[in-house]
């Protein structure tokens, strides 16, 4: 077996030395009942080769964006990765090593989470933002909670959009938790106020007014943004209290749904409510500038059930591969690539409203936008596909959620246009 | 070095020491609490006109590496915080006895006072 | 390892700077509703800036890849390359989760596998793959224990959580909404069966207990608290974390055990990637299993499909179908493991902690003498009284050229120091480790106490200020 160090005569050895005879004399607390009476319906060891052989065959039974003319996204998006990002990520030193809990050791992983949080707050007009969560998905919960522990109110009010995915899992863990969604306006037992810009359909959101409501009924203001290089573009969302939301549209590919990364930012005050990891800078003996794990005394490991979150880790890669990538576009990339994104899905909504029936349904949008159908969107996609176009997410009914990226060629577009004319006919 | 224990005070089995004068009871941790928990970053102290019983969450101190909660040593109403250890924590480690103190109870019970070790009793519970 | 400092990104940037060469923008729309965004305060570096950045920092780590990583409860085995490379297949990393499931049929037959070997290897037949992470397992777990018992008609309102057992236990108890109640365990770092008994009642939920424990022990009377439990109506949770001593071997539906998460992380090679991502999937008796979250892969006829609704279900825990980027890996290590392979790993695992607690109890206190399963645990009761502590042998350690073992858990041993080989590690790196652990109680024996309250001296950093790092907090640039 490749993976395993011990020759036999290694064993023998370290069985006397232990003082047994062999190796099920060391699982002898288990108790007799306890042992299977045969094994496991599972096949024995494989070569490399042949591992491989099994895996290329699992990926060739999946369409890949770059198999064709991709328009999906729904929270999700298809965009370039440099390959800087994936080298550095592979790195032995950041690959395998643990949580950065030595910090003398460590400080690759600390410096890294650093200045992870450093570009997070730049990007959300926030003081400070921790060293991620899951996804965006359970930041957004993450957030909801952390605003009831703030406010010491029940109810959480949702404006706009928020992704049924994200909502879906604020409304699990409300099931336990407690609490009441709703969508009508914040009142005097609102915890927190919810608003994903660009939302769920791709409209983009002032937040003004809400934060007049919020001022008013003292609720805090989330703001969600699930397609980050939106912020390249957009206004930061510095009114709001907190500011959550997806990574994976820099650095992290779209993989099947994850792993991604959640980003979480907030005002500084609240830094004691914040769940997840903290990296912070102090020195070290010799006065030399230094980062470890701060603020620990909220976390599980130590406040045990009375902690802020039974959350344990960051994602740690998906959080690098976000900092590579960011540091590579920079402010001025960043900005352009935000741009390209706008402009391609401002020619995509020119080319769909120019067949017959179709109509945008957007005022305004960032990448992504509805459009309405002279057809059921979910035949439309489901025909599509099997002509290797991903169309885009059909929200029910005659809607058709449908995003553009850098990714978009001319001909991807042409090709869509011409599909979707063959099926309105 | 040893820990310091007041002869004049009285103290709880979580290392709280307490010193009582008329019906006010000042509260605050002991020099074995402070060395035990490391350099104090953080108090949490509870409002003033706040109700606590016997034994409640009263105070909650933080190290680094461990949260404590620093419990009710006897009922009653919070008459005065020590707002200074908020800002610097520190003065618990340095003067747990003197300038970091607590809090300020009025009691509702003095009888409850007989409930806690003396001096003597609380260097034994210390050394255990 | 030498010393090296590199600044921050912010530090190095100088305007004008472009790391990433894009198409030219060729058209002026504006569908925002708002005016675009002037400044970010992001950093500009050329893309050979950026590469030399994160290497140098990258340089400042220690990895398994490198060295012996002996963390206990942490699981710090090796990360077979195959699992990166077959995951990076462009059908895995360019699949998109909202994809019809047509187009998808490799990646759900991929997890549909990965359930089987999951369900087998654990004898429990329900399983899901969608938790984030351990402690995201953990409260999928306990939410479907919360859901059961709502079925069956009443809840109930305690959770018994060992003091031994991870800080995650009882902060996913008390996030389902449960009260906590601890159980101590015996001086032989066993469940106080007592004790256990005597706070069993119907208003028991359920006990989280970790076997193997955080102690290194397999609990011999395991099956006898899954008995007690489920006579009272009650529970059992398994964290699995240390699944890995077991694998293959022995399996938790035989012990009694009703809910598990299983760490891909740690017993199935994902790397652990200085801190994440990690992956929690459980697995659930045949009763549970109605009650597991949404989405769940199914096979009808001879096609995959994701189940996203499911009346019974607790729910969706977090959006799409799970850290599939680990389910890949996971897959690769137990198809070149195979059955056989899983449960080899398992048993080289133990052996090496034996060996390695053999060859070091006679100079370092052993909290529970006796056989451990996949980590042993020892403390510092021998060097304490010459000043030295658990803390500064794991900083001489790393002056030693490793990685400490895990430190002041589990916190039911006065400075415990918990060892981890995994079974990845020649003998010859066990001795290795071995030799350093007794010089240093050799120096601690000869009173060099000063110089190793110093260490580590010639790591990259030395010992940090940890009181200024939260009096002075500085968490961005």
């Amino acid at each position: 077996m490749r993976y395993l160090p011990h020759t036999d005569s290694d064993r023998q050895e370290m069985l006397a030395k232990i003082g047994v005879n062999c190796v099920d004399d060391l699982y002898d607390n288990v108790p007799a009942e306890c042992w299977p009476k045969g094994l496991p319906d599972l096949p024995t060891t494989k070569s490399e080769l042949d591992v491989e052989r099994i895996f290329v065959n699992y990926a060739k039974l999946n369409h890949a964006a770059n198999d064709g003319p991709f328009f999906l996204g729904a929270g999700v998006y298809y965009h370039h990765i440099p390959a800087t990002v994936d080298y550095i990520i592979q790195r032995s030193e950041f690959l395998t090593s643990y949580t950065p809990y030595q910090p003398e050791v460590s400080q690759g992983t600390l410096q890294y989470v650093f200045e992870f949080q450093s570009m997070v707050a730049a990007l959300t007009g926030m003081e400070i933002a921790n060293a991620s969560m899951y996804d965006g998905s359970t930041s957004v919960t993450e957030a909801a909670l952390m605003a009831k522990r703030i406010t010491k109110r029940e109810d959480v009010k949702i404006f706009g959009e928020l992704h049924p995915q994200y909502r879906e899992t604020l409304e699990t863990y409300f099931s336990v938790i407690g609490g009441n969604i709703a969508s009508n306006d914040p009142d005097e037992s609102t915890a927190c106020v919810i608003v994903q810009s660009p939302d769920f359909h791709g409209e983009i959101h002032d937040l003004t007014e809400l934060r007049k409501k919020c001022d008013e009924s003292g609720a805090l203001l989330i703001v969600v943004v699930a397609e980050i290089v939106s912020l390249g573009l957009l206004p930061a969302p510095e009114v709001a209290d907190i500011v959550v939301g997806e990574c994976q549209s820099v650095g992290i590919p779209m993989m099947y749904g994850g792993p991604y990364a959640g980003f979480f930012a907030c005002s500084k005050k609240h830094v004691r409510q914040m769940p997840g990891r903290i990296c912070g800078e102090t020195v070290d003996v010799e006065g030399r500038r230094s980062f470890v794990l701060t603020m620990n005394t909220r976390e599980q490991h130590i406040r045990r059930e009375k902690a802020t979150s039974n959350i344990c880790t960051n994602q740690g890669l998906c959080a690098l591969a976000f900092t590579v990538h960011l540091s590579l576009l920079g402010e001025e990339g960043l900005k352009h690539l935000a741009k390209l994104n706008h402009q391609k899905a401002c020619k995509l909504a020119d080319a769909l409203a120019t067949i017959e029936g179709v109509t945008i349904q957007n005022k305004t949008f960032f990448n992504e936008f509805v459009a309405e159908l002279p057809i059921e969107s979910n035949d439309l996609v489901e025909k599509l596909a099997a002509n290797g176009i991903i169309a885009g997410y059909a929200l029910g009914g005659n809607r058709l959620l449908i995003s553009a990226t850098e990714m978009t060629t001319d001909s991807d577009v042409e090709s869509l246009i011409n599909a979707i004319k063959v099926e309105v006919k | 070095m040893e820990a310091e224990i007041k002869e004049n005070l009285k103290y709880t089995k979580d290392h709280e020491w307490v010193e009582v004068v008329g019906d006010i009871v000042t509260i605050g941790i002991t020099d074995y609490a402070q060395s035990s928990i490391g350099d104090l970053v953080y108090v949490e102290l509870p409002e003033v006109g706040g109700s606590f019983d016997q034994g409640a969450d009263l105070v909650i101190v933080e190290s680094c590496k461990a949260a404590s909660d620093v419990y009710a040593p006897i009922s009653g109403e919070v008459v005065e915080v020590n707002n200074a250890v908020v800002e610097s924590p520190g003065t618990v480690n340095t003067a747990p006895y003197a300038d970091g103190w607590l809090v300020k109870v009025k009691a509702a019970d003095v009888s409850q006072i007989d409930t806690l070790m003396n001096a003597a009793e609380y260097k034994e519970h210390a050394a255990e | 390892m030498q010393e090296i400092e590199e600044r921050l990104l912010c530090e190095i940037s100088r305007k004008g700077r472009r790391a990433i060469d894009l198409e030219p923008i060729d058209s002026n729309h504006n569908r925002l509703g708002v005016d675009e965004r002037q400044s970010i305060g992001l950093p500009e570096l050329s893309e050979p800036q950026v590469l030399r950045h994160f290497v140098r920092l990258s340089q400042q780590n220690y990895s398994i890849d490198a060295n012996f990583y002996p963390l206990g409860s942490c699981t710090m085995k090796h990360n077979p390359r195959q699992n990166e490379k077959f995951s990076r297949f462009s059908g895995f990393l360019n699949l998109h989760p909202l994809q019809p499931v047509s187009t998808a049929q490799g990646a759900l037959s991929l997890m549909y596998e990965l359930k089987r070997w999951l369900s087998e290897l654990t004898g429990l037949p329900g399983v899901s793959l969608n938790p984030a992470a351990g402690a995201h397992g953990e409260l999928a777990g306990m939410m479907v224990i919360h859901k059961a018992h709502e079925m069956r008609g009443r809840q109930r309102k305690v959770v018994l959580v060992p003091d031994s057992a991870h800080g995650t236990n009882p902060a996913t108890a008390a996030m389902c909404g449960y009260t906590i109640k601890t159980i101590p365990s015996t001086k032989q770092g066993l469940v106080d069966m007592d004790l256990f008994k005597a706070s069993l009642n119907d208003d028991t939920a359920a006990f989280m207990l970790t076997n193997p424990s955080t102690c290194g022990i397999f609990d011999p009377k395991v099956k006898e608290i899954a008995d007690l439990l489920h006579e009272n109506g009650a529970y059992f949770y398994c964290d699995g974390a240390n699944f890995n001593a077991i694998a293959g071997k022995i399996r938790p539906a035989d012990f009694g055990v009703d809910v598990m998460h299983i760490n891909l992380h740690k017993t199935f090679s994902t790397p652990h990637g200085g801190g994440g991502p990690g992956s929690g999937p459980i697995v659930v008796t045949a009763e549970l299993d109605p009650y597991l979250p949404v989405p769940n892969v199914v096979k009808t006829g001879g096609a995959y499909q994701l189940v996203n609704e499911d009346e019974k279900s607790i729910g969706r825990l977090k959006s799409f179908q799970g850290h599939f980027g680990m389910f890949t890996r996971a897959l690769s290590y137990m198809l070149g493991h195979g059955a056989d392979g899983i449960r080899r790993a398992s048993e080289d695992a133990v052996l090496s902690a034996n060996y390695i607690r053999a060859s070091l109890n006679d100079l370092y206190h052993e909290p529970f003498p006796g056989n451990c399963m996949h980590e042993c645990l020892l403390n510092d009761r021998h060097q304490r009284d010459a000043g030295i502590t658990t803390m500064d042998i794991a900083k001489t350690l790393i002056e030693h050229g490793f990685h400490p073992m895990t430190v002041f858990f589990p916190l039911v041993v006065k400075n415990a120091m918990l060892i981890e080989p995994t079974e990845s590690e020649p003998k010859e790196t066990l001795d290795d480790f071995i030799g350093a652990m007794r010089q240093i109680a050799e120096d601690v024996k000869l009173g060099d106490v000063e110089k190793l309250k110093k260490n580590p001296i010639s790591t990259p950093r030395r010992r940090v200020d940890e009181v200024k790092a939260v009096r002075d907090l500085k968490v961005t640039w």
